[in-house]
This record gives C-alpha cells, structure tokens and sequence, in this order.
C-alpha cells in the first residue's frame, strides 16, 4: 500500500494529514503555530505519522500548502491554498460548487468546477478583517476558548452591532462594549454577525451555488455556520475534518501525481485529449 | 486680574492627558495616564493627579475644556473642543511658524493644514485601519518584548532596518515573526516597522498639501526613533514641543481655548458657564455646553465661498463625530 501526505502551514496553525493509495484519511494531526514554520511543519507532519501508525519512509509523496508551504523542507510539491481547499472540499462533498474558507488570517470564496478544479476566487489580501483573528480579538477579550465562542453567542437576544472594520480596533470595541456591562453573548454575537457579512460580501463575488462547503478551523463554530445558513439561504456542507481541508487537497495533488505515472493531472488530462 | 487656572483633559483611545495653564498661558501641572475603558473615571483620576501634581485647589480652576474621542465622558467639563481645533489652536501658540501638523494617536492619525491664527484649513484622518497609527508599533513592539517607552531607544541602534509591510498591522504581526525565526535582530525590525509606518504618515500629510512649517503632536513625539523615520521620510524637520508638551498638546489646545473664553467672560464681567454636570447628565451633549468645533470654522470659510457640494472635509468629519454640526 502506498501512502500520501499533506501538510498545510497557515497562518495561525498548521495541519497534517495522511492518505492511503485508495485516498481514505489515515492519520491527522492539528497544531498551533510557533516562530519556526520549519519545526511546526516537521512536527506536525511527524505526529499525523503516529496518528497513522506510520514510519516516514512508508510515504511515497508529500505535497505542502498554505503560506508557509516553502518552509515544508521534506515536501515534495508546493500547490496554493486555493487550488487545495478546492480539491479538498469535492473529495469531503463531491457535489461543491461553492467553498467558504474562514482561517485565522484570511478569508476565501473559491468557485469550483465538478473535477475539483479553481473556477475562480476571492480573498481578503489587504486586511485581516473579518477572518478568523476577529473571533481570536474576542477570545482574549472574553477570557474564552474559540471552542466555546459559537455556543455562547446563540444565546444572544439582542446583539451588538460592532462598527469598526479593522481587526485591531475591533478588539477595543468589544472590550469597551464589556466595560459598559453588554452581555458577553450580544457582544459576541455582533462580533459573529461582522465576519459573516464581510464574508458574505467576498462570497457573492465569485457567486453563491449550491452545494456550499464550509471549510477552515472557522467552521467548527456553529453559531458562524448558522448566520452564514442564513444569510445565503441554503444548507452548509461541514465536515468534521472541514479543518484539515488544504492539507487534504495537498496529499490528494500528490497521490494524483503518483497515480498519474509522475504527472500533475492537469498533464495528465491534457495528454488523455 | 486675579489668579485663575484653566485646564484641558485630552482623552485619546489609548492615553488620557491633562494640562493646566495659569492666567499667563504657564503650563501649572501635567498629567497622563492609560484611558482604560472606563472613560469618565479615567477623567476624573486624570484630574484629581493633574490638581496634585500643580499643587492647585479643584476650586480654583476657573474653566475647563475636554477634547479627544472621550470628551463627552469629563463630567466637569464646561466646554468640549474637537481634537482638530485643540491641536490647531495649541500648534500655533507653540510654534507659531506651523502650518502642517501630524498627530499620531493610538487609534487614528491626523494631518491637518493651519493658518497663522491657528486655524484649521483642512485635514485628513485615518481612523479605519490600525496600520500606520500607534496601535500598529504598539502590538510589534508587544512581540519583541518591548515597552512603548523603550522601543526609541532601542530601534535607533538599528544598522539594518528590515521591510515591514505597511497593509494591515496583524499581517504585520505575521511578517514579524517570520523575520525573528529568521534570526533578524529586534533592533532592526523594530526600525522597520516605524519606517513602514512613518511612510504610511507622510502620504496622508501629502493628502492635506506639504506646507512647510511642519509639527510633530502625540505620544510619537517621545520616540527618537519615530521622529527620524518620518524626518527622513519627508527630508525636512518637525517641530516638536519640549517637556513632553507633544504628547499633551490636543489637551494643551483645550485648555488654551477654556483659558481665553474665561478671560473674556470675567473681562466682560459674565459669569462662567456650568459644567456638564451643572447642567445634569455627564454623558450627554445638552445643547448649552459650548462647542468648539473645525468644522464650523471649515463651514465658515468655504461654505459661503461656494455654495454648492459640501467639501470632502466636511463629509470625513461629520461621519465621524456628529456633535461637529454646531457652529462655534
């Protein structure tokens, strides 16, 4: 059996996956950044191998995203984030049309064509606005895990409208809004109902079909989840490993490229016509 | 004339500050500390340590000017000024050659164009985004284990200075630690990030027209540093206000403006004015607290010239505060 690897070094944490040959996830493994993108991706790689009970050696190709991806030093191909969250979110919901990809830096709207491929995309490149960093800005300000945020804030009756943009202030905004004796859910709440907008708007860019897939460690939130449900009036495709979505998608371009006889399968489909 | 006292409370989002002048346009007593979120009671303690620190009774301050972003928060305020007329007013008394002035706050920096009486022509603010104001050096320097007092200091050692991106402060943040795990020294990361802000600076002063004349307010003026960075970015020198005066300039235009207004009201034998909380209800903007406000001074002067769109100054600032709309 042949064995494949992803490894995905984002922002804020970086995650590693394993695949057998038939694509099947066999080991994964889920870690906060630290100042060296070098040891985290070998770190992370390492314990997705334990995961699996798996020895370096018994992987055939190991493909790397996310912006750390160059400091994947044992990797063996780099692919944008895009292209793998693309690949990744029709390998978890075969049916994707749409992905919404929240992370702790930036946000994505990724239109894709039924093989798996980039139709087109949008993404927050300028600001760090309402990504993954405003619910971390409310984390601390809260003294609360990012695990606990989307509960507490369905408990919301009359949420807070937070008006500024940047991520900066934002976290000043929701102290004050505390100071004044708002209820911690209103607060985040309003906090939650920020990000889904500016999502939202980045969403509509590149269009909205269904089915939508939600992917990115922002997924995991429900009351997120929720508003965007809402907001774009259909259902959500969340899967519970929607987290490691682009290292999924990098371990998949490299089985495909193994499977493909040492060919990208863009080569490969562009030799079968 | 007896001896009267007039204070200005400057609260900023990130430092309150506080100044007291005698009847001689003396500065009597200084004070600053953190705002905090609780705004009113950073007013009152501002206060209370301005007092202790000038050796003054509260009862013998005849009048007090509020400005900043929490100005309707100070109870005991007879007057509320916007920040641009206090730091235009206190500008011109300080430096009286200023004609361009450029404050960097913790949350919003300011470039505003002044005349000879201290008047404000026009102006620019960035108060949507945390890059390029002091929030930005403020959360670098938190990563390198560095106070804002002494990354001055600190980051003029630097030989090397490394790009920062100046886009977005928490993509900064990022490029920071990338740069140390890249074993970059603090020194020249810390230059980098003022380089990169000190850039973002200038082109909003280009914004309001490069009048030479040019002075340097907030708390950037205690950073040796930052003012090189923006010197050699606009090759010319800035003002700056001696003993900490930078800094407290906002506050020192209020209670330059407060000190003029009860000179006359006494000269004119009038009585001073109540307080806000005279008035009932600290946190309000009851209609007879007197306002000072630039843009009554911009409606003034461009409003009747042409009647017709109101100017990009107008629309910046009343978006921003609405209790400009009154007329000085």
């Amino acid at each position: 059996m042949k064995y494949f690897g992803g490894v995905d070094v984002g922002s804020t944490q970086t995650k590693a996956v394993i695949l057998n040959e038939e694509g099947k996830l066999v080991g994964r493994a889920l870690l906060d950044m630290e100042t060296s993108m070098v040891t985290i991706a070998q770190d992370a790689f390492d314990k997705a191998l334990a995961d699996a009970g798996l020895k370096a050696e018994d992987i055939t190709r190991i493909g790397s995203t996310g912006y750390g991806r160059y400091n994947v030093t044992f990797g063996h191909q780099q692919v944008t984030e895009i292209s793998c969250h693309a690949r990744g979110a029709v390998y978890l919901f075969p049916n994707t049309r749409t992905v919404i990809d929240i992370g702790g830096q930036d946000t994505k709207a990724i239109a894709v064509k039924p093989d798996g491929q980039v139709a087109d995309f949008t993404m927050n490149d300028k600001c760090a606005a309402g990504t993954g960093r405003f619910l971390g800005a409310a984390s601390y300000a809260l003294e609360l895990s990012l695990g606990e945020l989307g509960a507490l804030a369905l408990k919301s009756q009359n949420p807070v409208r937070i008006t500024t943009t940047c991520t900066v202030f934002a976290e000043s905004e929701i102290i004050s809004h505390l100071a004044k004796g708002i209820l911690p859910e209103d607060v985040l709440m309003g906090v939650h109902q920020a990000i889904t907008a500016r999502c939202i708007s980045l969403a509509r860019r590149v269009g909205v079909n269904a089915e939508v897939t939600f992917t990115g460690g922002v997924s995991r939130n429900i009351a997120m989840v929720k508003l965007i449900e809402q907001e774009i009036g259909m259902p959500l495709n969340v899967s519970p490993d929607a987290h490691f979505c682009g290292a999924l998608g990098a371990a998949l371009m490299a089985r495909d490229y193994v499977l493909n006889g040492g060919q990208t399968a863009e080569a490969a489909a562009a030799v079968a016509a | 004339m007896s001896k009267i006292y007039a204070a200005g409370i400057d609260i900023g989002s990130t430092y309150t500050k506080a100044i007291l002048l005698d009847g001689d346009r003396n500065v009597a007593g200084k004070a600053v500390r953190r705002t905090g979120f609780k705004v009113q009671q950073a007013a009152e303690l501002v206060f209370e340590e301005l007092l202790k620190n000038a050796g003054v009774e509260r009862s013998q301050v005849t009048y007090v000017g509020a400005t900043g972003y929490g100005r309707f928060s100070v109870p005991f305020r007879h007057a509320q000024i916007t920040e641009l007329t206090a730091h235009a007013q206190a500008a011109v008394q300080l430096f009286p050659d200023t004609r361009t002035i450029l404050d960097i706050g913790g949350q919003d920096i300011k470039a505003i164009k002044v005349d000879g009486q201290g008047r404000v022509k026009s102006f620019r603010l960035n108060d949507k985004c945390a890059a390029g104001t002091g929030a930005f050096l403020e959360k670098t320097a938190r990563y390198l284990g560095l106070t804002t007092q002494d990354i001055g200091p600190y980051a003029i050692r630097s030989t090397n200075p490394k790009a920062i991106s100046s886009v977005c402060a928490v993509f900064a943040e990022s490029e920071v630690i990338n740069h140390l795990a890249n074993g970059v020294p603090a020194e020249d990361i810390m230059m980098g990030a003022m380089i990169s802000l000190g850039g973002r600076a200038i082109q909003l002063m280009r914004r309001v027209g490069l009048e030479p004349g040019y002075m340097l307010t907030g708390g950037m003026t205690h950073n040796v540093a930052m003012i090189k960075a923006l010197e050699q970015a606009l090759k010319a020198p800035f003002n700056v206000a001696p003993d900490g005066l930078g800094q407290l300039n906002g506050a020192y235009g209020a209670a330059y403006l407060g000190l003029r207004r009860a000179q006359k009201l006494i000269a004119e034998g009038k009585p001073i004015p109540p307080t806000a909380a005279q008035l009932g209800g600290g946190e309000s903007t009851s209609k007879p607290i007197r306002r000072w406000s630039a843009l009554g001074a911009t409606r003034n002067r461009y409003e009747i010239r042409d009647s017709g769109a109101p100017t990009t100054a107008q629309f910046t600032i009343s978006k921003r505060a609405p209790d400009l709309t009154a007329a000085a």
